[in-house]
């Protein structure tokens, strides 16, 4: 039998050829690199909270930029930062009232959302936008976005690679790290940029609200593997990298399946996927704790 | 303003708003800002599930919230409790998600769900809000004392018999059940927005706990229906005045207990001198 028969059920004809196919998945790998190195630390510090409220106030920023013609990814990060920056005023750094905080924000920030998807929808530029900035849409990516994506993937690794020492120890105790004189607030506010970047960047492939699969779940299910922190990051992007391809895949597949008229959402099956590999790593985990 | 179709949304949305700004009393105070965000966010697949389905978006609301409430309950039980909230709370979304590519729901339709569209309540959900709305009155009722003590003094709690594990578990239930009335009201995303800002405006302008959950159903009745009264003569959605209402509210509250220490600090300092 040859490759091709063989992989002819997994991909659909014209997998190879298509541009979008091919924009999708380096665009996929290269968010699932960032989310990899900053979710391991999201969740070690356990802002997941932050994390999925940084998402959410994405849809502010591609609702905003929708309205004045701007592309998703710049209103992403704008509002993202600007919105990591008030939860760091309001107090996002004290691990008690940090939940409340956060969702102060979040919830403005969703009122705002409201009113710009609104306006969005009265101005003519179609009521589709709504679905697009929520839930995304990956294969509507135009190559031209890469370089930004590439760029702004770089800058979120390059400020953890170089934040690396001081932002694990004060991650793993606080106390210890400002003994040893390591600004530690600067470098959780230095951190919560980071984590701003790389929401951003999960939002244009999987939606603003659904950003936060692609930041926790390679990542807690990578430290339930292992507890070493850059092993577990490799594990993260290795986990990003397989979810958002094979949903890639699967999504370019459906177009074939009930009911026939359109795919199904890419998004779906790459959180589908998350979670199902976080499940499949806690057996993991129960397996080793059971045998030690 | 107050005639016809207006009736059923004051009326509904003074329920809800009674319902979040007691349950939400509660959410402030165990600091579970993070499920009352998650329960309703992720039910809004039940909604879109429910009408692909062609069932009542009720009785999606409500499976999905008790399914998000046991799912966070259970699974956070072993691991991260707050990395499982986000899973949970993203895999009923991307749900969601689904749903409406399947379904043949269009844009205005999942907007309302998100956001809510408390201009266009009909009589006939006045009695089931109602209804929701004493069920959870009272649930909180009978649960106060055990949840008052395991939500501040949890050791305390579990040294007289009271699981914190079982009181979570319990708590979360009535979350889910206050979301599944409220949400086709305010919307998944909003319900949120009114169970933290008017609970937390309340608990920083005074420390008793009974006046506290008073004067956040105050507050919350306060927010919601200024909503309805700007979306009403703006005709800007009732979210936006519920989501920036809330934080504003939270905002003068802090500001006034931060002013309030200042004045009492100058004034002790002063009989010192």
């Amino acid at each position: 039998m040859s490759p091709g028969a063989l992989l002819g059920p997994v991909f659909a004809p014209g997998f190879f050829d298509n541009e979008a196919v091919h924009v999708a998945l380096a665009i996929g790998a290269a968010v699932a690199v960032v989310t990899g190195v900053v979710g391991v630390f999201t969740v070690m510090r356990g802002q997941s909270f932050a994390g999925e409220a940084l998402g959410d106030i994405g849809t502010t920023g591609g609702s905003a930029a929708a309205l004045v013609g701007a592309g998703p990814l710049a209103g992403f990060v704008a509002v993202d930062v600007l919105a990591a920056a008030a939860m760091e005023l309001v107090g996002v750094q004290r691990v008690r009232g940090r939940d409340l905080a956060t969702g102060i924000v979040l919830g403005a920030a969703i009122g705002l959302a409201a009113l710009f998807l609104y306006l969005d929808s009265t101005q003519g530029t179609g009521g589709s936008s709504t679905v697009t900035i929520l839930f995304g849409s990956i294969f509507a990516i135009s190559s031209s976005t890469i370089p930004a994506v590439v760029a702004l993937a770089a800058l979120a690794v390059g400020l953890i690679a170089g934040l690396y020492r001081p932002l694990l120890l004060s991650t793993v105790s606080p106390e210890m790290a400002a003994a040893r004189g390591i600004p530690v607030r600067l470098v959780g506010a230095l951190y919560l940029l980071a984590l701003a970047l790389a929401t951003a960047l999960a939002a244009i492939t999987i939606g603003t609200i659904l950003s936060t699969a692609l930041l926790i779940g390679p990542a807690a299910a990578a430290l339930r593997l292992t507890r070493r922190p850059l092993r577990a990051m490799l594990a993260a992007i290795a986990i990003g990298i397989a979810a958002t391809w094979i949903g890639i895949v699967l999504a370019y597949d459906s177009y074939h399946w009930p009911p026939q008229e359109h795919g199904w959402p890419v998004s779906f099956f790459v959180v589908a996927l998350v979670f199902a590999l976080y499940l499949l790593s806690g057996l993991v985990e129960w397996r080793r704790e059971k045998g030690a | 303003m107050f005639s016809g179709f207006m009736v059923n949304a004051w009326t509904v949305s003074g329920i809800v708003a009674v319902v979040a700004g007691v349950v939400g009393f509660f959410t402030v105070l165990r600091g579970s800002a993070f499920a009352a965000h998650a329960i309703p966010n992720g039910s809004f697949a039940g909604a879109a599930g429910a009408s692909l389905v062609g069932v009542g978006t009720l009785l999606g609301l409500g499976v999905f919230a008790f399914v998000g409430a046991l799912g966070i309950g259970l699974l956070g039980r072993r691991g991260r409790h707050d990395a499982v909230t986000a899973l949970m709370l993203v895999t009923m979304l991307a749900l969601g998600a689904l749903f409406v590519s399947l379904g043949s729901q269009y844009a205005p339709e999942v907007y309302s769900l998100l956001f809510g569209e408390v201009l266009g309540i009909s009589s006939n959900s006045v009695a089931p809000t109602l209804i929701l709305g004493v069920v959870c009155v009272a649930a909180i009722g009978l649960l106060y004392r055990p949840l008052m003590l395991s939500s501040t003094l949890p050791e305390v709690g579990e040294a007289r018999g009271i699981g914190t594990f079982a009181i979570e578990l319990a708590f979360l239930g009535v979350l889910a059940l206050a979301t599944a009335m409220t949400v086709p009201v305010v919307g998944t995303l909003l319900i949120f927005s009114l169970m933290i800002g008017a609970p937390a405006a309340a608990r920083s302008l005074t420390d008793r706990p009974g006046v506290a959950m008073a004067l956040s159903v105050v507050l919350a009745l306060a927010v919601v229906w200024f909503a309805i009264a700007a979306s009403y003569e703006t005709d800007w959605p009732v979210g936006f005045f519920v989501g920036t209402a809330s934080a504003a509210v939270y905002v003068a509250a802090r500001l006034w207990q931060v002013g309030r220490e200042r004045y009492g600090r100058r004034r002790a300092l002063g009989s010192v001198a």
